[in-house]
């Protein structure tokens, strides 16, 4: 059939790197050099602190995520539960290290960065998952006993990272996983029952939660209620993105962000910095830019000839459509502050990294689209 | 193979549906962005402009207020600050210690800067001291590389050069009380002052001038970023007195120590070239807060520091009165200049006796007679038959018994009691010997210092009803000296009766009889006229009066008689009039003449000075003209 004239089992390197999307490649180096200039103007002009390191991982990324694309798709798929078991155990060793550090702790520090276990979950997860429902058969995904495996593969990690406490990666990671049962398949009422199960567990979660990610919410429901204190971020925001107008006020010449009347603007509140500078133009543009990646994921993962990296490109593509979602709604003040920086562009190392890794799988599931993969993982070609 | 396919086409079903969810959930941003950006802008983009923009008001530079000649009595002085920035310093202590060797600083100055610098952001300048000398201001800078944070800040205060002077009319400026804001934002800046009495009262918003407004930008923490927009002020308009500062001078050293007051005018355009009353104060002390004791010592003094005697002193005119019920008496024709009457010292009027000043008697006086040698039975008599209605009448043209309209605040009416007055004040019917009394200016009648000289001006100057004024122009509206001369109604009095007062006053410093023949004027070309007037405080009984009365020095200072002197120069043409009043001062001509004659003969002199000079400015202007062309 086709594998023999279009998909050499075995392309050699320089033909993989050929198949790469250079275009989709292209689109992120785009966004990220949006972020570039950001930085620049967050710091009133200055390429240090924030632009020049974001420019310095951007590099380091893209090689990371042409590396990870040039990998065999096979070999994320054999090795998916090991990569996830690891993350997991790093996940545990934070939440140890938290114990013994008598604090809340997020992160590894190994010397020359900090790790963030949390971060690598996101991705890992994606690859155990995909790797679960690429060997499960589709009258197998209807027996909800074979839903038990996958739901414990995420509550763990979800349950650890709650207690770190990181509310917005914990989200993330079960939206992510949502979409991923969704895409393979699941029955729809069966999230519905979900969704009732986590509606009634909800006054039961809110003691769970801290102080702080109440007030939040709180806050997040009536911002108005203490406009100097936790309200304020929010109200500042909105005051910065309605100020930009349609045209903004021109780069660098945003008074919200410069006067630093705006939170964070060089991480979480970016976005609106951006508004407030360019107008709904700029953040429509952003936000045009992100959609034509968004397409390019989709069609990617729907074009792949296995269903291993038809879910994996599905993962990442749902992880980076909600990187986007919530930052921009959070700071909109559609959803409460959880903390998800906006991608690609907000100042940060962990957070490029694991969406270049990401983007890096998706291009490897592009590359190796023909690959035909049978469910226990051997070559059906 | 086929199971995938289906599989496949099941993933992309779903990716369809998911895909479509997420457009859903990017339109809901794209659409807040909408509301935000678009139909909310300008509501946000003015919360964002009242974030960043703080206005900050600039207070205006108060006008000056200058005398006649353009000579400065009220001004703007640098006022200098030391202000202490936390953040420049690297340490509070060393930057104060290294302070304390130019000024030295106080345990509890110290305190309370640290105490400031706690409460305040640290780029918030702290003050460390107000009113600094211009010395210790410039030692300061010199030092400023050994004084970081330490910054010098000037601010204008109100300065009065000639300080007691003129205490009286120029007032003085003091901080806004709680009762006078106005909702006016000025008026509440710290250090804002405005007037509170004399002149600075009465011109205050001409003085004032407009605020000017800087708009700054200002971050998150309020530091200020930059200047966005500013809006110079108007500074306060100029004002131009009536007062000659150096005539000014000489009346308060002639009054110095006395409690008195004293009144020159221009008989022609009712300028007032000096007014004073002493004792005065510092108005400069005023300025930056009177202590405690200080004001209570000014509020305690018998003498009245902080009463304008000029305007709001009231005393019985005595004798000076007696032109007044010579010019009624001669209206109503009860007398002409030959009518005679005897004085034996005194007359009975039903069972009460009324005294002449002279123990002795005058003979037989007329009218020249009787005012040069102020015989008191001759008005007595005259007053019996003119009447108190015209007496009265007569005393309220020439100004007497109301306000004059004078530029300054607390002008006194005075009193020119009536019949139907008394009735009023009393309940009482008037007595014949009250309008005796009246006929030598006692009893119940009142006047101040700035009436008697208006009333002097008005019998010289030919009989108009010029009106007193401290305020020439304000900037700007520079008009000439004629073009200023306002025309006065007349008062309907005729030349003669007017000359027969003149000359008789002409003779009571002249003759050598007069009254105040020790205060004449020799040079003949400023020769002055007047009247002498000494006003008992206290009843002299039958008893007191049969032992011998008691010297007036003997008696206790309060219980001493006023001294009262009106007059005018030149005899020919006159120009000035005078009016001095030392109270508790003894006689008429031994205290307040000599003070009379002293300011008329400054006045007359000056003025021929001035006109040389202006004479020979006048001969080079056209000279230079002359080139010109």
């Amino acid at each position: 059939m086709r594998e023999d004239s279009l998909n050499p089992p075995s392309f050699t390197l320089l033909q993989k790197l050929i198949h790469i999307r250079w275009i989709f490649v292209l689109l992120v180096i785009a966004v990220a050099f949006i972020g570039v200039a950001m930085l620049f103007s967050a710091a009133n002009g200055n390429f240090q602190p924030w632009a020049s390191r974001h420019l310095a991982r951007l590099g380091v990324g893209i090689g990371v995520m042409l590396c990870i694309a040039l990998v065999d798709i096979r070999i994320w798929l054999k090795f998916a539960y090991l990569f996830y078991g690891f993350s997991l155990i790093l996940l545990i060793l934070v939440e140890v290290m938290g114990f013994i550090g008598m604090g809340a702790q997020r992160w590894l520090d190994l010397g020359y960065f900090n790790l963030q276990p949390s971060e690598i979950m996101k991705i890992t997860l994606v690859l155990a998952l995909a790797r679960y429902f690429h060997g499960m058969g589709m009258e197998d995904i209807d027996r909800p006993t074979r839903l038990l495996i996958p739901l414990v593969m995420v509550g763990i990690p979800t349950v650890l990272i709650l207690r770190q406490p990181d509310l917005g990666t914990a989200i993330m990671l079960v939206m992510a996983s949502g979409g991923l049962f969704f895409v393979a398949g699941v029955r729809l009422w069966k999230f519905g029952a979900l969704a009732v199960l986590g509606l009634a567990l909800m006054p039961v979660s809110w003691q769970f939660l801290h102080s702080y990610q109440k007030r939040r919410i709180m806050t997040f429901l009536n911002p108005e209620s203490d406009p100097l204190g936790a309200g304020y971020h929010i109200i500042q925001s909105k005051i910065a993105l309605g100020s930009g107008g349609v045209s903004g006020r021109g780069f660098m010449q945003g008074t919200q962000g410069h006067l630093r009347f705006l939170p964070e603007m060089q991480t979480d509140f970016i976005f609106t910095m951006l508004a407030e500078e360019f107008g709904m133009i700029g953040a429509l543009g952003l936000i045009s830019l992100y959609i034509l990646l968004l397409v390019y994921g989709f069609a990617i993962a729907m074009r792949s000839h296995s269903h291993f990296g038809r879910l994996v490109g599905m993962g990442v593509t749902v992880t980076f459509f909600l990187y986007v979602f919530i930052n921009i709604a959070m700071v909109m003040g559609l959803i409460p502050v959880v903390g998800v920086p906006l991608p690609l562009i907000s100042y940060g190392g962990t957070a490029m990294m694991t969406l270049l890794i990401g983007f890096g799988l998706l291009m490897g599931v592009w590359v190796h689209r023909d690959v035909v993969i049978g469910r226990r993982g051997g070559d059906r070609a | 193979m086929l199971r995938d396919n289906e599989r496949h086409k099941h993933f992309n079903r779903r990716a369809a549906i998911l895909g479509g969810g997420k457009a859903l959930l990017l339109s809901i941003l794209a659409g807040r962005l909408y509301y935000l950006q678009v139909v909310e802008a300008d509501r946000y983009r003015t919360l964002a402009d009242e974030n960043r923009i703080n206005l900050r008001l600039l207070p205006p530079l108060r006008g000056r207020i200058v005398d006649r000649l353009g000579i400065p009595l009220a001004d703007n002085q640098q006022n200098y600050r030391v202000l202490l920035i936390p953040e420049d310093a690297r340490s509070l202590h060393a930057t104060m210690n290294a302070l304390d060797q130019v000024i030295p600083l106080s345990d509890g100055e110290r305190r309370r800067i640290l105490r400031d610098v706690k409460r305040n952001r640290s780029f918030v300048p702290v003050t460390v001291r107000e009113n600094l000398s211009w010395k210790s201001a410039a030692q300061i800078e010199v030092n400023s590389p050994d004084l970081p944070g330490i910054m010098i800040d000037v601010g204008q205060s109100r300065s009065y050069p000639h300080g007691q002077e003129l205490a009286h009319v120029m007032g003085y400026v003091a901080a806004v009380s709680p009762a006078e804001q106005t909702g006016d934002p000025l008026l509440e800046l710290p250090g804002f002052r405005v007037g509170k009495a004399g002149l600075e009262k009465i011109h205050d918003l001409r003085l004032r001038g407009k605020s000017g407004s800087s708009q700054v930008e200002v971050n998150a923490y309020g530091r200020v970023i930059r200047e966005l927009e500013r809006r110079e002020g108007e500074p306060g308009a100029e004002v131009n007195l009536t007062i000659d500062i150096a005539l000014q001078r000489t009346v308060n050293h002639r009054l110095k120590n006395q409690s008195a007051a004293a009144v020159a005018i221009d008989v022609h355009s009712g300028e007032v070239l000096a007014m004073a009353s002493s004792p005065a104060f510092d108005p400069n002390a005023f300025n930056q807060g009177l202590k405690v004791a200080d004001w209570q010592a000014l509020i305690n003094n018998p003498r009245a520091p902080l009463i304008n005697k000029a305007i709001a002193g009231r005393y019985a005119p005595g004798s000076t009165f007696k032109m007044i019920v010579l010019l009624a008496a001669l209206e109503r024709g009860v007398v002409n200049t030959s009518t005679q009457f005897f004085c034996n010292s005194f007359i009975n009027l039903g069972d009460a006796r009324f005294h002449c000043w002279s123990k002795h008697g005058h003979g037989f006086v007329n009218a020249n007679d009787a005012i040069s040698q102020s015989c008191d039975v001759y008005f007595y008599e005259i007053a019996k038959r003119t009447g108190i209605e015209r007496i009265a009448s007569m005393a309220k043209r020439f100004g007497l018994g109301s306000p004059l309209g004078i530029d300054l605040p607390g002008e006194l009416a005075g009193l020119v009691p009536t019949p139907k007055w008394k009735r009023q004040a009393y309940e009482a019917a008037w007595q014949k010997g009250e309008t005796v009394i009246t006929g030598i200016g006692q009893g119940y009648l009142l006047a101040t210092p700035l009436q008697l000289s208006v009333m002097t001006a008005r019998m010289v100057n030919g009989g108009f009803a010029v009106t007193p004024r401290l305020t020439r122009d304000v900037s700007g509206l520079k008009s000439g000296d004629s073009e200023n001369e306002q025309k006065f109604k007349s008062l309907g009095i005729p030349t003669r009766h007017l000359d027969i007062v003149r000359a008789a006053m002409g003779d009571v410093v002249n003759s050598p009889t007069g009254t105040a023949r020790g205060s004449r004027i020799e040079e003949p070309e400023w020769k002055m006229g007047g009247k002498t007037g000494t006003v008992q405080v206290r009843r002299i009984s039958k008893s007191e009066r049969e032992q011998g009365v008691v010297k007036n020095q003997d008696l206790p200072w309060k219980e001493r008689d006023h001294a009262i002197f009106v007059g005018y120069a030149p005899m020919e043409n006159p120009r000035y009039a005078v009016s001095v009043v030392v109270e508790h001062g003894g006689s008429g001509s031994k205290t307040a003449a000599p003070i009379a004659r002293d300011i008329l003969l400054e006045a007359q002199r000056r003025r021929s000075s001035q006109s040389t000079v202006a004479r020979v400015v006048g001969s080079l202007e056209t000279i230079q003209k002359k080139r010109d062309n």
